[in-house]
């Protein structure tokens, strides 16, 4: 009792003694270390770094990087069309469009983008021609350029995980949803446009974003058909002067700029499909 | 002619027989309450009045309309669902858990159908729903989302979603099952508002009190069979079937 009684008088005048962190101190300063440490390897290093702004604007670099933005948005926007489509069959009632889908996903989400790209380029290997019997005919080399073929290799492959993220999003919104479009008289078309789509969206925008970050970088692939996007023509400028790393650094920030716009135009995307 | 018309109507999930030859008619005007324990078939066989479900066997005419068939050379041909969707447009539908679209106000939600199904304008539509809206005590949450009413204004919103249509026939599918019990009150009053305009309802509840006061006739049902049939005075105060007296002895 009386030691209780003690305390009580102490209890006022107590002086709070927050908790220390000392090894926060001492990572963060591990980690200042390591960054200052590259940061004077990369000034010390033999690059030309007063080369490097002039090859970021260089005309050749230019020209690939309107290229690379071309064959991302096409690419990308073509399997987002082709992934709906590709999605309804997997979920539509007719069992042959179902097998279809499940096939064309296995076949396209298997094998990897640069056998894809190699695949379609080299296709005047084993089809002259492309053509549909008495409508058309055309050369395949024709037809089958670099970006074609990158557009069918990374388009491809991309359609089948859209088909993938949109069925995933199709499938997220309550079916009490479409029950309750049905019952407001609302045919399928419009129950879809109007009340499930804008639902799934929510589900779909987040991956299709990260997709297209992905899709941005993968057009590098398309440097090994000496498609004319940012790392071919960063190597066609140092093929001339044998600057190597400079002109890879320019190509490198050029990713990270269209990465950047893109995240933030992912940003305001989510924000305008966020919940209510 | 009736209003409804159900002939022996059927309907399996699976090997489970849900509704066993359900026969019965709603005249305009008239309200019935199907009351009956859960998994009696009540649910499903309102579903099956606007084609939510197919039935197996028997028929289900509305307004003199096969449900979910087009009658012609002595045949019933099955419609499409661009057509059943026609068909729909005259029967309005309230669901146990609301089902209002999340991503529309309250307004959007009751202006959807008028506007994207019967293509009218927007500004007409407007003043409608807006009515509609003050006629259910929900004017002024007109701009609210879904997700910030409670279930009452919810449910309220959807029956202002489903009366847009300006439908012939309305259906409640267990309207106040999903709400916290102070909530009901406020969605009984406006279904009983709407019996006394001369809606023609057929309602699925366990709300005895409202079948007892509202509903024109109580059908009762037991594994997927009408069990019995008659004013609410006559099932609900002097029941003569041994599984309704079982029922209601429960319910009270």
């Amino acid at each position: 009792m009386a030691s209780d009684l003690a305390q009580n008088d102490l209890r006022e005048e107590l002086v709070v003694v927050p908790l220390r962190h000392p090894w926060r101190w001492f990572s963060g300063a591990v980690i200042v270390l390591v960054i200052g440490g590259l940061g004077w390897a990369m000034a010390e290093a033999q690059i030309q770094w007063e080369d490097v702004p002039g090859f970021f604007t260089h005309p050749v670099m230019l020209e690939g990087l309107l290229n690379t933005i071309v064959l991302a948005v096409c690419a990308q926007g073509g399997a987002i069309v082709l992934g709906v489509v590709i999605a309804l069959m997997r979920l539509s009632a007719n069992p042959v469009a179902r097998w279809f889908a499940v096939g064309y996903i296995w076949l396209f989400r298997g094998l990897p983008v640069l056998l894809q790209i190699l695949i379609w380029f080299n296709l005047a290997l084993v089809f002259q021609n492309i053509s549909i019997p008495m409508l058309f005919s055309v050369p395949t080399n024709v037809v089958m350029t670099a970006f074609v073929a990158a557009l069918l290799g990374l388009g491809l492959n991309e359609s089948a995980y859209m088909a993938e993220i949109v069925r995933a999003g199709l499938s997220s919104v309550d079916s009490g949803q479409t029950e309750a479009a049905k019952s407001i008289g609302m045919t399928p078309m419009t129950t879809l446009r109007r009340v499930v789509l804008p639902q799934a969206m929510r589900v779909i925008i987040p991956p299709t974003g990260n997709n297209f970050i992905n899709m941005i970088k993968g057009t590098s692939m398309a440097s090994v058909i000496a498609f004319l996007e940012l790392i071919h023509a960063a190597n066609n400028i140092s093929s001339r002067n044998l600057e190597i790393m400079e002109t890879l650094f320019a190509a490198a920030a050029w990713y990270l700029v269209m990465v950047s716009v893109a995240s933030i135009g992912q940003h305001y995307l989510e924000r305008a499909y966020g919940p209510r | 002619m009736a209003l409804v018309e159900a002939i022996g109507v059927r309907k399996s999930f699976g090997h489970t027989e849900v509704l066993r030859g359900i026969d019965l008619e709603v005249e305009r005007g008239e309200v019935v309450c199907l009351l009956g324990p859960s998994g009696a078939g009540k649910s499903t066989f309102l579903r099956c009045v606007n084609h939510l479900e197919t039935i197996d066997a028997g028929r289900i005419w509305v307004d003199g309309v096969p449900v979910g068939f087009r009658a012609a050379g002595g045949k019933l041909h099955e419609l499409r669902e661009h057509e059943v969707a026609r068909q729909r447009r005259d029967v309005g539908m309230v669901f146990q858990r609301f089902n209002l679209f999340p991503h529309r106000t309250a307004l959007e939600n009751v202006m959807e159908g008028p506007v994207q199904v019967l293509r009218r304008a927007r500004s007409e539509v407007r003043a409608e729903a807006l009515a509609l809206l003050e006629r259910v005590g929900l004017a002024e949450k007109a701009g609210a989302y879904p997700g910030q009413l409670s279930g009452g204004q919810q449910q309220r919103v959807a029956i202002a979603r489903a009366l847009a249509m300006k439908p012939k026939l309305m259906l409640f599918d267990e309207p106040t099952s999903a709400l916290d019990p102070e909530l009901v009150g406020e969605v009984l009053d406006v279904m009983t508002s709407l019996a006394r305009d001369g809606m023609t309802m057929i309602v699925v509840t366990h709300e005895i009190g409202f079948a007892r006061s509202v509903a024109d006739r109580v059908v009762f049902l037991v594994d997927g069979a009408v069990v019995e049939s008659g004013t609410p005075a006559d099932v609900l105060d002097n029941p003569q079937q041994p599984r309704t007296q079982q029922f209601l002895a429960k319910v009270f």
